[in-house]
């Protein structure tokens, strides 16, 4: 049984929307197994953070029906962590505090929070490690670079231990190499824990390079256009950036969202 | 640098004893009798020779301004509370409030001495009702101007609207608060003041009143002079707890 279930599901954000059909997503349905690495890719405004909302349980759909693990979606689930593309920490907390952060307000670290604030720091501490960030705990976010704030950002949605992450364009921002840097450093992460990730991003060589599976999404209303399995062999190495097979899904991926600009334009028309 | 960093931190002074001097060869050169237009030096002599009655005045005048002004920031974070968690608060109350702060306070003060008498209530509620909005406004604006993703990130937890209020929300508007107290507090003891002349018997605003009638213009400078240190001593002391408090938002400034 798959951890994330989407069947038939439409979205549109308000009553009047729905009464006029306008959807932001359509008929989607996609199936997630545990642990499963899946990217969502599309040209802008194509649906795709509606799709987070979606699976975050911040809004429920109009048609459809979503379950994750195992569970219908009623509210917003805890099991999962967020980050956006803006790293949005708190200038007033120091780094650390700002990856406890979630600790203050989830159960069920919420009622033990002052009681066992030393061992939830000393976790804070060793996550912040493992993506290189030892050292900048008590720094505050504005003495980070842009890399380091987008670290301490995953951070912060890992702490609670979530069984999914939801990754809305993290990278984005960041200059080449840092992305690069960071995308080694999720890889690893998801290596070690085996949460399940669903990774929006525009950037095709980031999504068949850290994805188990690659969706692509078709422009407003938002549909599921192509789904593709990455059979790279892991762990993967950023060398693998360069070979050939790598090249080839990419080329293939960028040859779906061609297709999907195209019918969407004639759509428009 | 060492000499432009020097230069900046004495600027002030020196603009202000160049304006006095202004002032003094003005009122020199020109022979304005000192009914109409006092010199600094003449100001100074009527300070000195009232010294007195001016500080009891100023300290009357100083805690019936702290009075009100407490009050306003009492209401004015309660309201700004209100209005910034909430947009049927917002849309509700902003309109009548902005109506509110059109009135003329000067129109008001009639009206308190009507149902309070003379005395400190209507010095305590001009200062108060001059200065709560400039704080209800900032506080709003602060916490209304959350970045929808972190609301996502808290939400997605099980955050209660509290939560985020209380986490995020507040020490977010702390720097907007602290800016506010710095107009607030300016505004307080102009409410204070006006209380004082039309409808007082005792403060700052008063002995002016009384000083314009006698025609005793230095002692009336003198009195407008005590304001505005009062002002600019309060003033400075919040620009210093914002400093000490709300540092990060000021790291332009920190950074040299």
């Amino acid at each position: 049984m798959s951890f994330v279930d989407f069947q038939n599901v439409w979205l549109a954000y308000n009553d009047e929307l729905l009464a006029k059909g306008h959807f932001a997503v359509e008929d989607i349905s996609l199936q997630v197994d545990e642990g499963e690495f899946i990217a969502i890719v599309g040209p802008s405004g194509c649906g795709k953070s509606t799709f987070m909302k979606l699976t975050t349980g911040l809004r429920m759909p109009s048609r459809g029906r979503i379950t994750i693990g195992g569970q219908p979606v009623t509210g917003p689930l805890k099991i999962s962590g967020m980050a956006f593309q803006a790293p949005s920490l708190l200038p007033w907390r120091s780094t650390l505090d700002n990856v406890l952060l979630p600790l203050e307000i989830v159960e069920p670290y919420r009622s033990s929070f002052k009681r066992k604030r030393r061992e939830y720091e000393a976790r804070a501490r060793a996550l912040l490690q493992s993506v290189g960030l030892a050292g900048y705990e008590d720094k505050f976010p504005w003495q980070l670079s842009g890399g380091m704030q987008q670290r301490a950002s995953i951070c912060r949605a890992l702490i609670h231990e979530p069984k999914m992450l939801l990754l809305d364009e993290p990278f984005g921002a960041l200059d080449a190499f840092t992305r690069e840097e960071l995308w080694c450093t999720l890889r690893d992460l998801h290596a070690a824990q085996r949460f399940n990730v669903i990774l929006v991003t525009h950037d095709l060589r980031e999504s068949v390079f850290l994805a188990d599976t690659v969706y692509c999404m078709s422009r407003s209303p938002g549909r599921f256009v192509v789904r593709r399995d990455i059979e790279l062999p892991r762990p993967r190495d950023l060398d693998v950036t360069y070979t050939p097979a790598f090249t080839e899904i990419v080329h293939e991926l960028r040859g779906h969202i061609g297709a999907v600009r195209k019918s969407g334009a004639a759509i428009a028309q | 640098m060492k000499i432009t960093r020097r230069m900046e931190r004495w600027s002030p002074l020196v603009v202000l004893a160049a304006a006095l001097l202004l002032w003094q060869l003005v009122v020199v050169a020109f022979s304005i009798p000192e009914f109409i237009f006092p010199s600094p030096w003449q100001i100074a002599q009527d300070f000195v020779a009232y010294k007195g009655p001016l500080l009891e005045a100023a300290w009357k005048t100083f805690w019936v301004t702290m009075l009100g002004f407490a009050l306003s920031i009492v209401v004015g974070v309660l309201l700004g509370f209100v209005i910034g968690s909430s947009r049927l608060a917002y849309t509700a109350l902003y309109p009548l409030m902005v109506a509110f702060n059109a009135v003329p306070k000067a129109a008001v003060v009639p009206i308190l001495v009507v149902w309070f008498g003379i005395g400190l209530g209507p010095g305590i509620l001009t200062a108060f009702l001059i200065s709560f909005f400039p704080i209800t406004v900032n506080i709003a604006t602060g916490l209304a101007t959350l970045e929808p993703e972190l609301e996502d990130v808290l939400r997605v937890l099980g955050a209660r609207r509290w939560d985020v209020l209380v986490k995020v929300g507040l020490p977010r508007s702390m720097p907007y608060f602290y800016g506010s107290l710095k107009i607030a507090i300016t505004l307080a003891f102009v409410g204070t003041v006006l209380a004082e002349m039309t409808a007082g018997d005792s403060g700052i605003g008063y002995l002016m009143q009384t000083a314009g009638s006698q025609q005793r213009m230095p002692l009336a400078f003198a009195g407008l002079v005590t304001i505005g240190a009062m002002a600019m001593a309060m003033y400075e002391l919040f620009s210093w707890v914002e400093k000490r408090t709300t540092g990060w938002a000021h790291r332009g400034s920190q950074a040299e």
